[in-house]
């Protein structure tokens, strides 16, 4: 066998997970992720006639100078991940490259080369990641006409490092490189050394509540630890809460950058509701503190309840009625339309996930591919929208997952009264629950902006050793540095708060 | 346009009027209150904080390292420690975010910005900052854009964030200050004319926070060049940014 499968939130012994030699775990990944010769029509993640993509590609130091490479691929039809690996003993320091085939895998080669010193041959754009960006080596063109604009790392707005190098004819920009790691904190070693469910939080400030909970619910898996009903209610809803407040907040950024102030000004007034809802359910304006490992520290009683629902009555309200107002005006739309496209077929190609590859046509939303059994329960179906993959598609996209949220949440809402018995939390003894060895575990949780991946692995005395996070930012980064080609310099503002992509996601 | 202007009367005014005097919710984390007589000294505190804030005899907590998290509350069974809902936390000193039992709103509130002639004559009125995320997780950046929103709508008191450092009066930090960004930040720095001041926002930039022990960190800066202000929180919330950022420049009233 030369795959093992395995679901969303459990467990497999790291003994099970096959060994190929790394010439044919090449050609499997090859095979299973290159375009099929039929079929494509299924419409959940194989648009563009796309099977499998990487979901995880990483190393781990094996002993003795080795190292093992694991593989995990996402199947989004079925809801599996095929999880396989290879070993480097010490002498061997390179293979043949991956992103030649699948340019998917562009991004994690990068990363596995520059973690591991084991090069893949022939790759086409090997260059940092993280680590050593004084040699950065930017891509160039030359020419009479031909200029180039440096941004970064320090921006002109209130936003996080990183920087960006404009190949530009006139206005036009011909290319766009991203250069990031400004931001590489060294996360995943401090998750090994000292996890905790604080830390998972400041990975990402965006996303607390997504980090935090695939951070719980992978660790649980380790642990073993079940969680109860209402606390999964609570979680649900704060999840939801927070992908309703970002993308509001969003709305609103891509009306100031089109200097439509009005809008800005009435989503982000709108988004202070939610957070501040937020800070009633949990304390903190982004729900830090809210989700720990066996459940949520904070119950959610009836009175608070009821003001939330209010609130979020009125809140709808105003986004509807803004949105509305904001797309009859021309001048908006134009400003919208064809602006930073990336089409599907690229997409898929390059392996954009979550919000941005939904824009474009793809349909992956891992709440759905990859279901708790929650998510099966409230019955709601997947935003449909005609995916054309500019500013304007993300932008109605981001509007109708607002309106798909708050659904969620209404009928989170009605659920509660029939557990308000349960607990919300199994006490703080459970974080010190011995984790089970030997074991791999994934976690995926789909945050605003995508799919959000944690993998942990123990070894035989239960200590964790590895621990690897995915951001959709990882991916996606690559598709904005498309969107803005043979776009004017003066539309990458509005082309970049259309994505809002993470840079700590991605430096970690 | 007839569609534009009810959008704006729905939404009535929205700032918030009284910003030094702002309610907050009472869930709200803030200023720690602390009951050492209670305390039996069982330190399960000190275990589950994961950013060393406490410590013991007598109990403290070091706001410059807290992430508010409330962990230390919900696993004392004493009593011990609080949280008020106090949200003016920020100081010019870094031993005044030392939190004991005798601290109380009004004591806070009194001592903790010290109050310089200097800096009240020349930015009272305009006080322009420029900001540097130095491996900040993007949740002080979110806040700090709030706080220009239209609710705390900070550029009233002649606050605001400007694109360049030539054209500031200061730099705002976030985040712990990373390898990659050390260099990037002092050069910020050096570009920002004289007189100029330097405040640090939330737990990471003021003690490197949840990520103090990370390998990948560089706080030499901190050695080199003097703090003006302190805002602690994580993430800092609008109002304790502006209100100490307004005890800072225009002094008590």
């Amino acid at each position: 066998m030369n795959w093992i499968k395995i679901k969303n939130n459990t467990k497999i012994s790291l003994l099970d997970i096959p060994i190929l030699d790394i010439s044919d775990l090449r050609i499997e990944i090859i095979s299973l992720c290159s375009a099929l010769t039929q079929g494509g029509s299924d419409n959940s993640s194989v648009l563009a006639g796309y099977k499998m993509r990487p979901v995880g590609f990483f190393g781990k130091d094996w002993g003795r100078g080795d190292t093992r490479l694991f593989v995990v691929l996402a199947d989004d039809r079925t809801g599996e991940f095929y999880v396989s690996s290879a070993i480097f003993k010490a002498g061997i320091r390179e293979y043949e490259s991956i992103t030649k085939e699948i340019p998917a895998f562009h991004m994690f080669e990068r990363e596995f080369y520059e973690e591991f010193n084991i090069r893949p041959k022939n790759h086409p754009w090997l260059k940092p990641v993280r680590k050593s960006l004084d040699d950065y080596k930017f891509f160039e063109m030359e020419g009479e006409e031909i200029h180039q604009v440096a941004v970064g790392p320090i921006h002109a707005g209130v936003i996080e490092p990183g920087h960006f190098r404009f190949m530009c004819n006139g206005e036009t920009v011909y290319h766009l490189e991203i250069a990031l790691g400004y931001q590489h904190k060294g996360v995943e070693d401090m998750m090994v050394k000292c996890p905790s469910n604080q830390l998972a939080e400041s990975i990402c400030g965006d996303s607390v509540i997504a980090y935090n909970l695939a951070y719980s619910k992978v660790m649980e898996t380790i642990k073993g630890i079940s969680v109860s009903y209402k606390a999964k209610l609570i979680r649900n809803l704060a999840l939801e809460m927070e992908r309703a407040a970002v993308h509001i907040g969003d709305l609103g950024a891509i009306a100031g950058d089109i200097a439509y102030l009005m809008g800005a000004s009435v989503f982000g007034a709108t988004r202070t509701l939610v957070i501040n809802t937020m800070l009633e359910f949990s304390g903190s304006r982004f729900g830090r503190g809210l989700i720990t490992l066996g459940g949520v520290n904070f119950d959610i009683d009836e009175t608070k309840i009821e003001r939330a629902k209010k609130t979020f009555e009125k809140v709808e309200k105003d986004v509807r009625r803004m949105v509305k107002t904001m797309l009859k005006n021309s001048s908006v739309v134009s400003r919208l339309e064809k602006t930073g496209t990336v089409s599907a077929e690229r997409a898929a190609e390059i392996g954009l996930v979550g919000m941005a590859a939904r824009a474009s046509g793809l349909n992956i939303d891992s709440r759905f591919n990859f279901p708790d059994s929650q998510m099966k329960e409230t019955g709601l179906e997947r935003v449909h929208l005609k995916g054309t993959g500019d500013v304007n598609a993300r932008f109605k996209l981001r509007y109708k997952e607002i309106l798909q949220s708050f659904s969620i949440i209404r009928k989170i809402f009605g659920k509660f009264k029939e557990y308000s018995h349960e607990p919300v939390n199994c006490g703080y003894e459970v974080l010190n629950k011995e984790n089970a060895k030997d074991v791999f575990a994934i976690s995926v949780v789909e945050g605003w902006r995508g799919e959000i991946i944690h993998i942990a692995m123990t070894d035989n005395e239960g200590r964790l050793t590895r621990y690897k996070i995915k951001d959709p930012s990882f991916n996606n980064w690559y598709g904005l540095a498309l969107a803005v080609r043979n776009n004017g310099v003066s539309d990458f503002p509005l082309c970049n708060k259309s994505f809002n992509l993470s840079y700590c996601g991605c430096d970690l | 346009m007839f569609d534009t202007l009810k959008s704006r009367i729905f939404q009535g005014n929205q700032f918030i009027k009284d910003i030094e005097n702002a309610p907050m919710r009472e869930q709200f984390r803030g200023l720690p209150v602390l009951k050492d007589s209670n305390c039996d000294g069982c330190k399960k505190c000190l275990d589950i904080c994961p950013t060393g804030a406490l410590s013991l005899n007598p109990l403290m907590i070091d706001m410059g390292k807290c992430t508010f998290c409330g962990a230390c509350k919900n696993v004392c069974n004493k009593n011990a420690v609080n949280f008020s809902n106090f949200y003016k936390l920020a100081s010019t000193s870094r031993s005044a975010l030392m939190i004991d039992e005798r601290a109380t709103k009004e004591l806070f509130e009194k001592t903790a910005i010290e109050v310089k002639k200097e800096i009240v004559s020349m930015f009272s009125r305009s006080l322009k900052l420029r900001q540097v995320s130095a491996g900040g997780c993007n949740g002080c950046e979110m806040e700090l854009n709030a706080c220009s929103n239209v609710n705390f709508d900070m550029g009233r008191f002649g606050i605001d964030f400007v694109a360049s450092p030539r054209h500031a009066d200061g730099i705002v930090i976030t985040g712990p200050v990373t390898k990659n960004m050390a260099y990037a930040l002092e050069d910020c720095y050096n570009a920002t004319p004289n007189p100029k001041i330097v405040i640090l926002c939330g737990a990471c930039a003021i003690s490197g926070g949840i990520f103090q022990k990370s390998d990948e960190i560089n706080r030499e800066f901190f050695e080199k060049y003097p703090v003006d202000l302190y805002i602690p929180g994580c993430p800092v919330h609008p109002l304790t940014f502006i209100n100490g950022i307004l005890g800072y420049i225009r002094g008590r009233k």
